[in-house]
């Protein structure tokens, strides 16, 4: 499972994916295998705050509850309500359909590169 | 961490690993909803073989678990088995067992494996005066194989000597699979028909690649996490959850298990550790019940989540299982709740949950939340 090149990623298993002012956020694959089938997820609510590595939601699996942080701060312009319906989404497709939220933002954090990321999670 | 002998048949079907009660267990293979709807459709082969196994034989053997166990054991018939728990003189419980009986003098208990060596001891203490009967603790001797789910006799039949139609539930027989003797009991966790497979440890790895061949499409590797959702649906106490030595049998549900009024020419003068708390507890009112819940939507009342009257401030009971029940499509939970306001307690009261800092109603059932069509 490849982490894609053109996203950017957080220590907590988040990825950006930067499109102009809007950042969409979402949350690894490998983030995914760890939690297991996800059932329920709570995202922030379009027009709040997010803070950079703060919590912002809950990702809830079968097994486990996993606080969602931030990989970045802004404001919440759209979230995935497929997900509602659809939660495991995440896992069959955790970098595209399985988006989390969208986030209008001023400054982009310090996060990892596909390289980094990479390394981190032990892929080769 | 302790590991059975399957952990390289583990590892090749890229399991998850997770510690479960000492034992690095495989907690999935792959999607355990998948796993899950396996047992409930198909079929699911879990390996179990960290249970513990205490062989105990001898002309007093029948005497002896009566004594030592709150359901008398020397009323099993040879070939079948019954639940049972073995309690302390507290009346509180130390592990739930199933209690085979192999042979006239010759059963097996099966524990749970974090409990293995609690149960030992408890027995090999409460042996002492009884002469003729021996225990043996057989757990590592042993690989148990859970086949499970409504294929599970059509997938072992056609590889064992034996006719399964003839084996009840909670029935036990000697047969040869492919060639390996083994034990068969028709047990098992899930609230499904199933097996459990006792097979040697040097035949554990053989006999597992036999059933997955044999199984096919129809059957799936299922770890821990399915196994957990699937006896949770089925209503089933976990040790260390539902059980545990903070409570009796009285609280859990399970008064039918212990026996009192026992024949007081069992050899026992009618005695079984326990019986004086026990029959203490049986004749007062539990001040905590072991209750079902079910909610709606999606967030489960997950373990150790607190649980209040509708409005309520002050805690009056807490989750110990709790998932979105794969199966049903809804939160299902098992808690325990005070008793001093019954009308709590019956089945269609409202109850309320904190979920992570919000509340949530949930309906007071009754178990199994889930019972299959025979």
């Amino acid at each position: 499972m490849a982490n894609p090149t053109n996203l950017q990623y957080s220590k907590e298993h988040e990825w950006v994916r930067i499109e102009g002012d809007t950042a969409v956020v979402g949350i690894t694959q490998y983030a995914a295998n760890a939690l297991g089938e996800v059932v329920y997820v709570d995202l922030p609510k379009v027009g709040s705050s997010t803070v950079f590595m703060k919590i912002c939601g809950e990702v809830e699996s079968t097994k486990s509850v996993s606080e969602l942080y931030s990989p970045i701060s802004g404001e919440v312009i759209e979230v995935n309500d497929g997900l509602t319906s659809n939660p495991e989404d995440i896992n069959g497709d955790p970098f595209g359909t399985g988006w989390l939220f969208k986030v209008k933002y001023s400054e982009l954090p310090d996060l990892m590169d596909s390289a980094a990321y990479d390394a981190l999670t032990g892929e080769a | 961490m302790k590991q059975t002998a399957l952990f390289e048949q583990h590892q090749a079907l890229g399991a998850m690993f997770t510690d479960f009660g000492g034992w690095n267990m495989p907690i999935r293979y792959g999607n355990e909803l998948d796993e899950h709807r396996a047992v409930r459709n198909s079929a699911g082969l879990f390996d179990i073989s960290h249970m513990a196994e205490i062989r105990v034989t001898g002309t007093n053997a029948g005497a002896f678990l009566d004594f030592a166990l709150v359901n008398p054991s020397s009323a099993i018939a040879v070939t079948k088995a019954k639940y049972n728990l073995i309690c302390n003189e507290q009346g509180s419980v130390i592990d739930d067992l199933i209690v085979y009986r192999l042979a006239e003098q010759e059963f097996l208990v099966v524990a749970n494996a974090g409990n293995r060596f609690n149960v030992v001891a408890a027995l090999e203490e409460r042996i002492k005066g009884f002469t003729d009967v021996l225990l043996t603790d057989e757990s590592d001797d042993w690989a148990l194989i859970a086949l499970q789910g409504p294929v599970a006799a059509q997938i072992l039949q056609p590889l064992c000597d034996q006719d399964l139609t003839g084996l009840k539930y909670y029935a036990i027989l000697e047969a040869n699979v492919s060639g390996i003797p083994v034990l068969v009991g028709r047990t098992g966790y899930t609230g499904e028909d199933g097996f459990e497979i006792f097979t040697p440890v040097s035949y554990a790895a053989q006999m597992w690649q036999l059933l997955l061949n044999a199984g096919g499409e129809r059957l799936l590797p299922c770890g821990l996490a399915s196994r957990d959702t699937l006896r949770l649906e089925a209503g089933m106490p976990l040790y260390g959850q539902e059980l545990d030595l903070e409570h009796n049998p009285y609280q859990a549900g399970f008064a039918k298990v212990v026996k009192l009024d026992r024949d007081p020419a069992d050899g026992n003068n009618g005695n079984f550790v326990g019986k004086a708390a026990l029959e203490a507890l049986a004749a007062t009112t539990p001040d905590v019940k072991l209750i079902a819940l079910v909610g709606e939507g999606r967030r489960a009342a997950r373990h150790g989540y607190e649980l209040f009257a509708p409005g309520g401030q002050t805690a009056i009971g807490v989750v110990t299982s709790g998932a979105l029940s794969p199966t049903l499509g809804y939160p299902i939970a098992m808690a325990y709740i005070s008793s001093s306001d019954p009308s709590l307690l019956l089945a269609g009261a409202t109850i309320e949950v904190d979920i992570r800092g919000s509340r949530q109603p949930l309906s007071v059932t009754n178990l199994p939340f889930y019972k299959r069509q025979k």
